[in-house]
């Protein structure tokens, strides 16, 4: 959606079509009508839904028990008559599998992006309005995780601590948290030099009045959308340290897992092993979607 | 200096200055300074305008903060009421904000985005203290004073305003706290000729019912001219020339004010010119010539020029100039 600009006077410009219903909407407001407008948008927030949901309610939707199987119905295909996703190596249907996953891999997407949330939110605006030396050391501390590839730094960590779904979350945020802190950083910085923070200091506003009204409100939102781009790169690398044997530890469900464990059977059965592989694309498909909708919505005139 | 008929000024300024550390490299050297601010001193009486007038980059801005003290100056004693500014302690400068504000040149990097124009006004009031019901009350009495309907306007955020109509709400939020000086920097600059002609009579009529005192920087003598008593002449960090703003147009001493007012545009096709006055950029002020900083673009300088700066000395009743011709 473009930018708008709103007339001042009156306010019955021609565009009123695309402009908010009531002009006076405060930003978030705003930013939720727009949402709601967006088609991409709200198919992936839909589908994004539905996921969440399967997730939630797997002990009650999955119709098997995820992690028994039988040695005699070992990749059935899918359709076969009670097993309608068909079922993995170990004979365990894979339905149930791919619900009880979805908890594993949400939890694996989303926990180190919002950890990265709240900590790069706080060094980076620390560091931002601070300046000087304390910026120095805290950006350049960040710099050190930058000289590795958010991959290798995952292994490498992941490696060092162990496998498991806890060691797991901490090297995701250990590789999400100086990301964040960089572009919390600029914003702030960006914004800090702004005449409206001049002014709030001429009014003799301290600085936790300064950060609080001022501040934190022009910085949040920029943040909020880098964060939200980095929960399907989460999920990928989540899928990929437990496919590398890293993360959740078997026989647990976890889409990754399943894709590792399923691998050398893809010439017996192409369609089965593949099912986790799809789940990993359309959630993370799903949160880019909605993320790129997040953005556009944001993106109103200042 | 000029005298004020023996009375007390609102704001002393002697000797202020900023320098700018310029830093690079790994370890963040400073390889050079901007002499931004260089020795500036000036007094404002009660109830008067001091215009300052300068190129871009002469130091104006800079100089509207170190009033406010929204940076640190170097060296050199800032007086407001009779209180020394620069040494005021955190809770005495919060005080001393109220009754020093600033207006802002950028209408559009002025008002934060995410509040709307009443909460904007109302902010200052909510620092020190007011209960925001009350605030808000001041807030929309003060935004009707400045020609915007607080029921039209009040809930409405920046973006949905004009730049003039922003200029009008930084104007409220520097008089919310019912301030004795207001300093304007360049508040016009960024508006269409007709919309500054309305914010200006606004700010005069402002400041004769409230008894205001103003420091008016603009790089436009037109402007200058119409809103100053005094007027203040900058040239890269240093004060060349002042004098009422009468005395200046009709005789202009100094070279460099002499090249401003024939380098302003004029409605009379005999006063228009057919070669500018002054040409090039006005030096680095990171390297600044020796002497009189003038003397590189000056048509009457002379080897004395660079011996050494000339001093601020009278050459009338109220009338101070900073030059050889005249010394």
């Amino acid at each position: 959606m473009p930018l708008m600009h709103i007339e001042a006077v009156g306010g019955v410009g021609e565009d009123r079509g695309s402009l908010p219903p009531t002009v006076n909407m405060s930003y978030w407001r705003t930013v939720a009508w727009r949402l709601g407008r967006d088609p991409a948008t709200l198919v992936a927030g839909t589908v994004l839904l539905l996921i969440a949901l399967s997730a939630v309610l797997a002990p009650w939707l999955a119709p098997y028990d995820p992690n028994s199987g039988s040695i005699r119905l070992r990749l059935a295909p899918v359709g076969t008559s009670a097993h309608v996703l068909g079922t993995d190596e170990q004979g365990r249907d894979m339905l149930s599998r791919l619900l009880w996953g979805g908890r594993m891999t949400l939890v694996a997407g989303l926990t180190p992006v919002l950890v990265a949330f709240v900590l790069g939110t706080v060094l980076g605006v620390f560091a931002g309005y601070i300046g000087g030396l304390t910026n120095t050391i805290v950006m350049r501390t960040m710099d050190i995780f930058y000289a590795f590839p958010a991959v290798l730094l995952a292994i490498a960590i992941s490696g060092a601590l162990g496998p498991g779904l806890p060691n797991t979350l901490i090297s995701l945020s250990i590789v999400f948290v100086p990301r964040v802190v960089r572009v919390a950083e600029s914003a702030t910085v960006q914004v800090k030099g702004l005449e409206y923070i001049a002014a709030a200091r001429a009014s003799g506003a301290g600085v936790r009045q300064i950060m609080r009204h001022h501040l934190l409100a022009n910085v949040l939102g920029p943040i909020l959308v880098f964060a939200s781009t980095q929960v399907s790169l989460s999920i990928i690398l989540a899928a990929g340290l437990s496919f590398l044997g890293l993360g959740v530890t078997p026989p647990a469900a976890e889409w990754g897992l399943m894709l590792n464990t399923l691998r050398q059977s893809i010439y017996v059965n192409a369609l089965v092993p593949a099912l986790p592989g799809l789940a990993i694309f359309v959630t993370s498909m799903a949160f880019n979607l909605a993320s790129d909708g997040l953005r556009d919505a944001m993106e109103i005139r200042a | 200096m000029t005298t004020g008929n023996g009375r007390t000024p609102l704001l002393e300024a002697r000797r202020l200055r900023k320098h700018f550390p310029l830093r690079g490299g790994l370890l963040q050297r400073t390889y050079a300074w901007v002499r931004a601010v260089d020795d500036v001193s000036f007094d404002v009486y009660p109830a008067e305008t001091l215009g300052i007038v300068g190129e871009s980059g002469c130091g104006k801005s800079t100089l509207a903060r170190l009033i406010l003290r929204l940076i640190e100056s170097d060296a050199g004693t800032l007086r407001f009421g009779g209180e020394d500014v620069r040494s005021a302690s955190a809770p005495r400068m919060k005080r001393l904000r109220r009754d020093m504000q600033l207006v802002f040149q950028d209408p559009y990097a002025s008002l934060n985005p995410r509040l709307t124009i009443e909460d904007a006004v109302a902010f200052s009031l909510l620092v020190h203290g007011t209960p925001r019901g009350e605030a808000r009350e001041r807030a929309r009495a003060l935004l009707s004073r400045v020609g915007l309907d607080p029921r039209l306007y009040g809930r409405r955020y920046a973006h949905e305003l004009s730049g003039g109509q922003r200029q009008r709400v930084n104007i409220a939020r520097a008089l919310v706290l019912d301030p004795k000086l207001l300093v304007l920097d360049e508040p016009v600059s960024a508006l269409d000729k007709s919309i500054q002609a309305q914010v200006l009579n606004l700010l005069q009529d402002l400041k004769a019912e409230r008894a205001l005192t103003y420091v008016f920087i603009s790089h436009d003598l037109n402007v200058i001219e119409y809103v100053s008593g005094r007027v203040l002449v900058m040239y890269l960090g240093q004060v060349v020339e002042t004098g009422t703003a009468d005395a200046l147009a009709e005789s202009p001493k100094h070279p460099y004010t002499q090249a401003l007012f024939a380098a302003a545009p004029s409605m009379d096709p005999d006063l228009r010119m057919d070669r500018p006055p002054i040409t090039g950029d006005p030096p680095n002020p990171i390297n600044p010539p020796s002497g009189c900083r003038f003397r590189t673009r000056c048509a009457f300088a002379m080897p004395r020029c660079a011996d050494g700066p000339p001093a601020l000395l009278p050459v009338g009743p109220t009338h101070d100039v900073a030059c050889y011709l005249y010394q």
